[in-house]
């Protein structure tokens, strides 16, 4: 029996006025699978996250969520398989107005999941999850380094315990101790939880460490995909340029020289 | 032609402002109307928006009362027709310096602070966020804010203001122009209906509301960093003035026309 594809994109098309960004897409999630989709800036990476989690709508093609087609779904059921996923942003986007622990039980909360004295307590131990100590739980966000902030985003993507976790360029602006340490800490977390995972990113050593497969995306098509451990030897003159981080090569950056 | 396709392109941009705008309207009042109701957020917009407005409110009425009666005691002078002052105050404050005053007062405050806050969450993601957490921004953000400036308006500032307007006339004309007391306030009370009071609260009402709609719609579809921001606080200030100047016309006509 073949299993469903958790996430399943067929001939995704995204544009923003006359510019393509999403050609077509095809991609498929089994569940449990940890995706990692790699690709230079601008290739369209952050589009198909945000088309997946509806924030932003494709001008066609399918998006399913365990067999479900998403695209064009009403309010209730969107706000149904939206409680499937958990996100971490690149800038963690913690909500600058609440303190550290209502940030990471804010969907609970406003979902009237918990009562509010059971919050504080609620948030502390998601927080113990990602190796922050019970006092960070009081501070506001703006008092947090870069990597902390990754972290209490990290416990706030796992509090509602959901079913899919979405990854947006993890380890962007982090020295290479702290990329590691969120790395790790999202492999323990993903393959604790069972769940599956969706990462974007162009940090190769964050591919080597979360990815089971990887899909590479070139002018919104996915050009190549397959195991973590195919990588090196794909065979495809784009991802070995990519990979290697390469100037010479098939993929032409845009850059004027004077 | 060119002038054809300039003036095309302003109609179009127009049309598409006021169409978004119109959607963004219903949108809110259909959040504002149906559960779940976020009454912590609501409470906290009212302290912000009503409590804290008092003071800069008051003091701005204390003194539109006092040069008003000043200006009709010497206007009034010219053809005898200085013992009208206290008819001229009570009604040019409560029918309409106190609502359009506390409204420009009130836009300049809330608005441009509402066009910041929501502004900055949307060019950091944070209203991403909030949407990925199953947390509708209209209902969690917009909503209790429109709730809030449209009762707050009406019941806490303009009320205030038409209360200590009045006193500011009363203070200079028994002070320094030689009113009896007694006599100014029974002037006051027999010239003053009820038509004016409702007419009042009713331009307050409908300040609140374009106050807080339009400070949170630029702030919504702010975009481009701190400048995207800076520019959705002056267009947010700028409209809410002048739909509560257009607004007062339209009041007036309806209460007052013969």
């Amino acid at each position: 029996m073949i299993d469903t594809p958790k996430i399943s994109l067929k001939g995704l098309h995204k544009q923003f006025g006359q510019k393509i960004v999403l050609d077509s897409i095809d991609l498929d999630i089994m569940p449990g699978e940890s995706m990692v989709i790699i690709g230079g800036s601008g290739s369209g990476k952050s589009v198909t996250l945000k088309c997946i989690l509806g924030l932003l709508h494709p001008e066609s093609g399918s998006i399913k969520v365990d067999g479900e087609e998403t695209i064009g779904m009403g309010r209730k059921d969107r706000k149904r398989i939206q409680e499937k996923f958990g996100m971490l942003f690149q800038s963690a986007a913690l909500f600058d107005s609440l303190p550290v622990w209502e940030n990471v039980t804010f969907g609970l909360l406003a979902a009237g999941k918990i009562k509010r004295p059971d919050a504080k307590e609620i948030a502390i131990e998601n927080l113990r999850s990602v190796g922050l100590s019970p006092d960070v739980a009081l501070l506001s966000p703006a008092e947090l380094s870069g990597g902390m902030q990754k972290r209490v985003g990290l416990a706030r993507a796992i509090a509602s315990k959901p079913e899919i976790i979405f990854f947006d360029e993890p380890t962007t602006g982090l020295d290479p101790i702290m990329a590691d340490v969120i790395n790790e800490l999202i492999v323990e977390r993903v393959k604790e939880m069972g769940v599956t995972a969706l990462t974007i990113t162009h940090d190769m050593s964050s591919v080597r460490k979360i990815a089971d497969k990887v899909a590479m995306i070139y002018k919104g098509n996915i050009i190549w995909s397959g195991p973590r451990n195919d990588i090196d030897n794909s065979g495809n003159a784009y991802v070995e340029q990519f990979i290697h981080g390469r100037a010479e090569g098939p993929i032409q950056m845009e850059v004027l020289k004077a | 032609m060119n002038f054809l396709a300039v003036m095309g392109r302003i109609t179009f941009g127009f049309l598409q402002a006021a169409g978004r705008l119109g959607i963004f309207a219903a949108t809110t009042i259909s959040h504002m109307i149906a559960p779940p109701f976020y009454f912590r957020s609501l409470i906290q917009q009212m302290m912000t928006i009503g409590y804290y407005s008092l003071p800069v409110v008051g003091l701005t009425a204390l003194f539109t009362g006092a040069a008003l009666a000043l200006n009709i005691y010497e206007g009034g002078s010219r053809f005898n027709a200085e013992s009208a002052l206290p008819t001229i105050v009570v009604i040019g404050i409560v029918r309409e310096l106190g609502p359009v005053l506390c409204g420009l007062i009130v836009a300049g405050r809330v608005s441009a602070s509402m066009a910041a806050e929501i502004g900055t969450m949307r060019v950091t993601e944070q209203i991403d966020a909030m949407a990925t957490l199953s947390t509708d921004p209209f209902k969690y953000l917009i909503a209790p804010r429109v709730v809030a400036t449209t009762l707050m308006m009406p019941f806490m500032l303009v009320i205030v203001a038409d209360v200590i307007g009045v006193m500011g006339g009363f203070l200079i004309a028994t002070g320094k122009l030689g009113f009896n007391a007694g006599n100014y306030m029974s002037v006051t009370m027999d010239f003053l209906e009820i038509k004016d009071i409702y007419a009042s609260l009713t331009k307050a009402a409908v300040f609140g509301f374009f106050i807080s709609l339009m400070g949170c719609y630029h702030g919504y579809y702010s975009r481009g960093g701190a400048q995207g921001v800076g520019i959705a606080t002056t267009n947010a200030v700028v409209s809410a003035c002048m739909l509560i100047l257009l607004s007062n016309y339209i009041v007036t006509e309806i209460f007052f026309a013969t």
